[in-house]
């Protein structure tokens, strides 16, 4: 009775652990969880706290006489200067007054008298856009400015001649050496670019390789051999895709240098395992049962993939796809070994002209002292999120679209 | 069909059981091996022109494997080989350059877990004349889905839905649905393996009706692990044992007075 009675304690006693290991186990879960959470939190505060200021630009209103001949833009445009500030003589003063428009300036003056020449020995008055440190300064950043040109500048805002506005030239131009000028038009262009033509190229490639290898190919060493092998290049690290490239297309066939179509085609040899793989797992995922009625009916093995097994795989392809295409978005270093790394002012017009990717310009940002970059380097950083946060929401809608239960 | 095979099949209808009709297929000497393993050693069959015959034995007798070997569906199987002749009237099946599509249309196979595709219960009994050609028009193709449904006597249940996935239909007629798939190609031969072990006995005995009127246009060959079934459905059993062909003869004989001891002890609920 008694040997009973204890069993049944001891039973009692292993039940109430088990329960506690699972309570606790939940827990850490939620913790670590909550971690998680609490990180990406803090990181997209920081981001967005120190990145949003870029997309504000300080602009200075100037009224600029324009000469009647003569292009000396950047003449003008001090000569309007010294105007508004009349009281200022000396060759130093006069330099540190100069210093509060962006060397930008003049080029805007210009295109406003090219695009309207009726402009020419008239006084023109435009906003301008202003030096980084005004902006800096502007922005709350410690000053870089004398205390003559913070005068200046708190002049030029009480006579409303100075404000901050919506900085689209972010958004619209290349790469400069002067922080207040750069963009990421080129940037993303090239990484739009690289990444279609990295699709176009890894995409059937990659989902056909997969098809024939899971379904076609004959079960042999070789096959054994490639497959292990292409899960080898999985892990190759990225930057030997990229001295492939430089080596194979560049060196060999001669393809032009820092060409996103040149990026793009090593993106696909990053991208190509990645598909292969994800592609042959969500091909084995699809039940036999539906290969065998397609093949009862007379449908031939083609078909039957194509028509059939295919179709059913093709939300595990397309995550697979995406999540490939999303790692070769934010790829630098096998850019740098194809010159995408590069100065590059002019908007890339196809696929060959010379462009960098969002990735790099993020690195050659970093890189620079100025300090108006270092809040561009956050933007780019932050645009370079929104793609991938977007190529995830379509992976998400596609998986959904082509979801089929059985 | 010539004409002296018309005559053969002409008495048939009147005295079915003691009528020797024509054969549809022969099978000779089959044996099939996976890997080094052997599945099934020396089979020798003939299965009749517009009857049902039933393949019966213990697991694993290997009565998937033959039935599997008929359209050549074992020849997705890696590994698989397959020795001697199954011939389809006098053509051989495994003849250098058969053409196995063209096969799989003339025998059909319906699987023992329904498997229609996901998609619309008229896309799926229309994939297979559509791939084949059968059908230039959408009326002609209507008229084989409505056909082949109707055979399959589903129709009356899916008129109203034809465009709801397939899927959605209940176990029983899921699997009409999948015989209906394997008519539309118009066949000659429909093999089933073991059609309604997934189903209800209320969705069996409307299958096991179905395959009972089916006979008059088809021959088939049934899988089943009901010996009742086996016996209210079919006119001719086989009994296979451990990969072989142990006995075979009309049903009635094979029930009533098997000559293998295997079989009696099978028939008689001994083992198995």
């Amino acid at each position: 009775m008694s040997e009973i009675a204890e069993k049944k304690l001891r039973m009692a006693a292993i039940r109430k652990k088990r329960h506690r290991a699972e309570t606790r186990f939940r827990l850490f879960g939620m913790a670590a969880v909550s971690v998680g959470l609490i990180f990406l939190a803090v990181l997209f505060a920081v981001v967005l706290f120190s990145g949003l200021s870029a997309f504000k630009q300080t602009v200075i209103h100037l009224d600029i006489p324009v000469e009647a001949s003569g292009d000396n833009y950047q003449a003008m445009v001090k000569l309007s200067l010294r105007n508004a500030f009349q009281d200022v003589t000396s060759r130093r003063h006069k330099r540190e007054l100069y210093a509060l428009v962006s060397s930008g300036a003049a080029y805007q003056l210009k295109d406003r008298v090219q695009a309207a020449p009726v402009l020419r020995g008239t006084m023109v008055s435009i906003w301008v856009t202003a030096s980084a440190d005004v902006d800096m300064a502007i922005k709350g950043e410690t000053p870089r400015l004398t205390d003559r040109q913070l005068a200046w500048v708190d002049d030029l805002k009480t006579k409303e001649r100075l404000k901050t506005q919506f900085n689209w030239r972010f958004f619209t131009g290349g790469d400069s050496r002067e922080p207040e000028l750069a963009g990421i038009a080129v940037a993303t262009l090239g990484s739009l670019f690289s990444v279609f033509v990295c699709l176009a190229l890894s995409f059937p490639l990659g989902v056909l390789t997969a098809v024939y290898l899971e379904e076609f190919a004959p079960r042999t060493r070789w096959t054994d051999f490639i497959e292990v092998n292409i899960n080898n290049l999985a892990a190759v690290p990225s930057i030997v895709f990229g001295l492939l490239g430089l080596a194979v297309f560049l060196n060999a066939f001669g393809l032009p240098r820092s060409a996103p179509l040149v990026g793009g085609m090593v993106l696909a040899l990053m991208t190509l395992p990645t598909i292969i793989i994800t592609g042959r797992a969500a091909l084995k995922a699809v039940p036999p049962s539906i290969r065998e009625a397609a093949l009862a009916v007379g449908a031939s093995p083609l078909q039957a993939v194509f028509h059939h097994v295919l179709p059913l795989a093709m939300p595990g392809v397309l995550t697979g796809t995406i999540i490939g295409t999303a790692r070769a978005l934010g790829e630098t270093a096998p850019l740098l070994m194809i010159g995408m790394v590069a100065f590059v002012v002019d908007l890339p017009e196809t696929i060959l002209s010379p462009a960098t990717a969002l990735p790099v310009q993020v690195f050659l940002w970093a890189d620079s002292p100025e300090r108006g970059f270092e809040e561009r380097t956050i933007a780019a950083i932050l645009i370079l999120l929104l793609f991938t946060c977007l190529m995830n929401l379509t992976a998400v809608l596609l998986r959904k679209k082509y979801e089929i239960r059985w | 069909m010539p004409a002296s095979a018309m005559e053969n099949t002409q008495p048939k209808v009147h005295i079915l059981d003691s009528a020797k009709p024509a054969a549809k297929m022969t099978i000779e000497h089959l044996t099939v091996f996976y890997g080094d393993k052997p599945a099934l050693h020396d089979v020798n069959l003939k299965i009749g022109s517009n009857r049902v015959t039933a393949l019966i034995g213990p697991s694993g007798c290997g009565k998937s494997t033959f039935i599997r070997c008929l359209n050549r569906m074992n020849d997705v199987i890696p590994g698989c080989r397959i020795e001697g002749r199954v011939k389809l009237d006098d053509e051989d099946v495994y003849a250098p350059g058969q053409d196995v599509v063209n096969l799989r249309t003339r025998i059909g196979m319906v699987f023992q877990k329904p498997n229609p595709f996901p998609k619309s219960i008229y896309d799926n009994v229309a994939y297979g004349p559509k791939i084949h050609g059968m059908c230039e028009t959408k009326e002609e193709r209507d008229a084989i889905v409505l056909r082949s449904l109707d055979r399959a006597g589903l129709l009356d249940e899916v008129r109203d839905r034809l465009r709801a996935p397939g899927t959605s239909l209940s176990g029983g007629q899921q699997q009409r649905l999948c015989i209906a798939r394997a008519i539309a190609v118009e066949p000659d031969v429909i093999l089933m393996d073991e059609p309604c072990s997934a189903l209800d006995p209320i969705a069996t005995a409307r299958i096991e009706e179905l395959i009972t009127e089916l006979k008059e246009h088809y021959t088939i060959v049934i899988v089943t692990h009901s010996m009742q079934q086996a016996a209210r459905l079919s006119q001719k059993t086989a009994y296979f044992h451990l990969g072989r062909l142990v006995e075979e003869g009309d049903t009635e004989t094979v029930f009533a007075d098997p000559q293998d001891e295997r079989t009696r002890d099978y028939v008689m609920g001994r083992i198995g």
